[in-house]
């Protein structure tokens, strides 16, 4: 097994970092520049960058953001949300974005992997496939920040990925995602036994040992983790929240409420969660 | 005061160039990135790097016409730093999508990881994150720019080939999954390493530092 990789996921909402449930319901933490710096600095493995509104006029204040962050910080970093074109990939790889996130584009037009792996390289492109359990048991791939049903159940349709040259899988239960309920193995299981390629687990991380259950018993090759960092960050820091411009929601912060179920923990801790269960990790 | 040195990131078109460039400005150097001969022929030092394939690689330089004077300038002595794709196009062929001519100025050849490890089970491909560099048999990486480096230490991989050279060359080693496989080089004026080092934090951004300390550029 590789060392599992740990990565800090931003979800961007305009010049905003922030956190929702079910991927709805938007709460503003602050500004994304000062948490992606502060992760680099706590050691992450590699940072990814999710645009929650993915417009034409959000667009350029991400890629303010990416270019800002890639100028100062020296690890890989993922962009996605709204990329429909080989043009957008293009740009936000030039913006300083390594690798790129493609979910609704490449599920309308599948060939959209084979083209933009051809042209960018498979390790470049990652699927990111938002799942939804339905009432007949299966698993289903959505669309829109899981607003969306596609119609492909998400196995078939991770295999399908990877035929057409997907790098990696970024897999969000969207019935998880922000809930602190932890990560559905299940789901992650299913996944990581179809497929060849890195699958990353999203979604209901609620401790480290939530975490450590995704990589044995998920087999996932890497974590993405929002709430436990951002509200650790947020317990320890709460000026970065000065100044940001108002988007969104931001009247919960006065009130320093951080989810009841959200056991916050540095990078450093759930390292030390998985060493101690002889996971591989970087040290 | 000398005159700053310039430092040329030769562009062939294919992959992203913006963090190695960005690494170098942190390390203090005085980059550009370009596909320009004059520039190669001008630059005190080069950067080939590269994410992408090797047949595209090949002949996107060969398009460009910028083979001969990139070969004519690391034969005549002027610092190479080759990263990724980079270090294996500096090898005499590839076997990606049969076999591939590269620049041969390192004797071997460029070979996919076998997708199936040694006990059998699946191996994925690419090799996709952070590993540990090794010195073979413990020999010493003073004199080369992983001197400041830890033994062991991690630095970040995206690949799926991997170069086996038919010369003494290796500087680091590393295991994925079984399989043993070099991860830098130097050779002269030429280090190249698989990982990069551009997205491997401070200890990467400490191997661009050393390698231009080494080359007097800064």
């Amino acid at each position: 097994m590789l060392n599992v990789r740990i990565i800090p996921r931003l979800d961007i909402k305009g010049p905003n970092l922030v956190k929702g449930i079910h991927l709805e319901g938007l709460r503003v933490l602050g500004k994304p520049e000062v948490f992606a710096k502060y992760y680099y600095e706590q050691g992450a493995d590699e940072l990814f960058f999710q645009d929650t509104v993915a417009s034409l006029y959000d667009r350029n204040s991400l890629h303010d953001i990416i270019t800002k962050t890639a100028k100062e910080i020296f690890i890989p970093l993922t962009v996605g949300g709204g990329l429909r074109t080989l043009d957008d990939i293009r740009d936000v790889l030039r913006a300083g974005a390594d690798k790129v996130a493609i979910n609704t584009a490449a599920i309308k037009n599948p060939k959209f992997i084979k083209e933009a792996a051809t042209k960018f390289g498979s390790s470049t492109i990652v699927i990111a496939i938002e799942a939804i359990k339905e009432d007949d048991g299966k698993y289903y791939a959505f669309t829109d920040n899981g607003r969306e049903f596609s119609g492909e159940e998400v196995v078939q349709w991770a295999q399908k990925a990877e035929e057409y040259g997907a790098g990696e899988l970024l897999i969000t239960s969207v019935d998880k995602e922000g809930t602190g309920e932890g990560y559905d193995i299940e789901l992650i299981h299913m996944i990581s036994n179809a497929v060849n390629i890195p699958v990353i687990a999203h979604g209901g991380a609620k401790n480290p040992s939530n975490i450590v259950d995704a990589v044995i018993n998920g087999n996932a090759d890497a974590v993405a983790i929002a709430s436990i960092f951002h509200y650790s960050i947020l317990k320890e820091m709460q000026s970065a929240t000065d100044d940001y411009k108002q988007e969104g929601n931001i009247s919960f912060l006065s009130s320093g409420a951080i989810p009841k179920k959200i056991e916050t923990s540095s990078i450093s801790e759930v390292r030390t969660a998985l060493l101690k269960s002889n996971i591989p990790t970087r040290f | 005061m000398g005159k700053e040195k310039k430092i040329c990131v030769i562009d062939f078109k294919l992959g992203n160039l913006f963090s190695v460039l960005q690494a170098l400005k942190n390390t203090g150097l005085d980059a550009k990135i370009s596909t320009e001969v004059q520039d190669i022929l001008d630059a005190d030092a080069l950067v080939l790097p590269g994410v992408g394939a090797f047949r595209d690689a090949m002949k996107n330089l060969d398009n460009l016409n910028l083979i001969q004077p990139l070969m004519d300038s690391v034969q005549n002595g002027k610092p190479l730093l080759g990263i990724c794709l980079g270090l294996q196009l500096l090898f005499k062929e590839s076997e990606e999508f049969g076999l591939s001519k590269g620049l041969g100025l390192i004797q071997g050849r460029v070979t996919r990881f076998n997708s199936v490890n040694s006990e059998g089970n699946a191996r994925k491909v690419p090799h996709i994150g952070w590993n540990q560099i090794h010195s073979p048999n413990n020999s010493s990486w003073s004199s080369s720019p992983l001197d400041k480096t830890q033994k062991d230490e991690f630095m970040y991989f995206v690949h799926s080939f991997y170069v086996d050279p038919a010369e003494e060359v290796v500087l680091s080693e590393t295991v994925y999954d079984g399989q043993r496989f070099v991860s830098s080089i130097l050779k002269e004026n030429i280090f190249a390493c698989q990982f990069h080092p551009e997205k491997s934090g401070t200890n990467g951004l400490n191997i661009y530092n050393r390698w231009a300390e080494m080359n007097k550029l800064k």
